[in-house]
């Protein structure tokens, strides 16, 4: 790094510390609530600015209810389930889709959704099934993805979306009045794909700042001071500080594309419940590309795991460390929620990089 | 999840494909996202699919953050 950068880092942070009032920032991206904690920003707010972690890791937000249906269509159907790696290890009610893969499923990792296809083409006798799961920056790669499968006229591929979009959530959490939020560090990657205009309509309706954020630790200090002069000032814009990728307008080819192939649908969100039209699910026209209709899964009861405050984590509510299993019951070696499986969930985020002293 | 990699572009293909750069290793992403993209300018690449143009300049700044984020996920 260089010194100019230290320095401006520097005056950054000495106008954080300097503010004056109290403010609770929340970021709903996991790769923010990663590189917040790995930055070590946290600690050296001062106690008046807290940063809170909102639902921002698509494998966390997953209600148990969905998980265990994907379990349960891979232990009762002869099929190839390929999946991002992030989906391997969360539990289910029962069971795991890495347990299922050691007891003789055939569950695949992939990159990209691409991928599946190339499955689906090598194994014609095949059912292929992409676990779709991700926010506004996935799911135009899996849109594409079963438009191209379509146009290849392959029969033996489809797609079980758990996909979600990001505002709905955002409007639940800021009408909460349990739930203290002052502004918002909006996710990079996902405004690259839906603009400005979502936060627009949400600043003005609930009087909060929002300010779409990178993820350098320069990025992420500049995104706070931006959102504090805000508070400051008693302002409540949406403004860009990741202007090197995220365009006011976003991306319309990516979400045309969402569009197309999808539509919005009510869906569960762990620790949320459900929210309307904040879940996706394949149009009419793509109904035989739907792995939920095409092997008949049911919607499964949400059976929530013991003990396990992941939902409160996600909605704002609580800390990490406030949860009684955090550190002890609850590790990455062995972990009981998914906010601690997935490595991006604000558990697993504080675990790592909280010194052993501070973890509660 | 949302996590994007900095690529550079080295040649468009057919069928909305090209050849790209990450950190010296070459790979093939789908540009039907950013059909305006030319060979060397940056894209961000998530799931195998261009998501937007970077500029040049700031791409290599993320670029070193992101050699920090696969060591962590080894
Ligand atoms: S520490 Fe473990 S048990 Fe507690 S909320 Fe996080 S994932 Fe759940």
């Amino acid at each position: 790094m260089s010194n100019d950068v230290k320095n401006y880092q520097q005056h950054l942070l000495q106008a954080i510390q300097s503010f004056n009032g109290s403010a609770s920032l929340m970021e709903v991206c996991g790769t923010h609530t990663m590189a917040i904690a790995k930055s070590g920003i946290r600690a050296l707010l001062p106690p008046n600015i807290k940063l809170l972690s909102g639902p921002g890791c698509p494998v966390c937000v997953t209600s148990q209810g969905d998980i265990d249906a994907v379990i349960l269509m891979v232990q009762q159907k002869d099929l190839i389930l390929v999946t991002f790696g992030d989906m391997m290890r969360v539990p289910g009610t029962y069971s795991s889709l890495q347990e299922e893969r050691s007891k003789g499923a055939d569950v695949r990792v992939a990159y990209s959704p691409l991928d599946a296809l190339r499955v689906a083409r090598e194994n014609p006798d095949k059912e292929v099934v992409f676990l779709g799961i991700g926010f506004e920056t996935t799911t135009p790669a899996i849109a594409i993805t079963l438009e191209q499968g379509k146009m290849e006229g392959l029969k033996n591929f489809s797609v079980f979306s758990l996909h979600k979009v990001v505002p709905p959530a955002l409007e639940l959490i800021f009408s909460d009045s349990d739930i203290k939020v002052d502004g918002l560090i909006c996710p990079g990657h996902v405004s690259a794909v839906i603009g400005i205009k979502p936060y627009e309509i949400l600043a003005e309706k609930y009087r909060k700042p929002c300010v779409v954020t990178g993820f350098e630790t320069l990025d992420i200090l500049e995104g706070i001071y931006m959102l504090l002069q805000q508070l400051k000032k008693d302002q409540a814009r949406v403004e860009i500080q990741y202007g090197r990728v995220v365009k006011p307008e976003g991306n319309p080819i990516a979400r045309q594309t969402i569009e197309q192939i999808f539509q919005p649908v009510s869906a569960r969100w762990r620790g949320l419940g459900v929210i309307p039209d904040s879940g996706l699910e394949l149009r009419e026209e793509y109904a035989d590309m739907d792995a939920r209709l095409k092997f008949d899964i049911p919607e499964m009861e949400e059976v929530p795991i013991k003990g396990c405050a992941c939902g409160e984590v996600l909605a704002g509510r609580i800390t990490p460390p406030d949860c009684a299993l955090f550190g002890r019951a609850c590790t990455p070696l062995k972990p009981i929620g998914p906010c601690m499986v997935s490595h991006e969930g604000s558990c697993a985020a504080y675990y790592r990089y909280t010194p052993a002293k501070g973890r509660g | 999840m949302c996590l994007g990699v900095p690529a550079k572009v080295i040649e468009k293909m057919a069928n909305d494909a090209a050849r790209v750069d990450v950190n010296g290793n070459q790979t093939e992403i789908n540009i039907r996202l950013t059909p305006e993209v030319e060979p060397g300018q940056y894209v961000l690449v998530h799931a195998g699919f261009a998501m937007e143009i970077i500029d040049e300049s700031i791409a290599l700044e993320t670029m070193h953050y992101l050699e920090e984020m696969l060591q962590y996920e080894q």
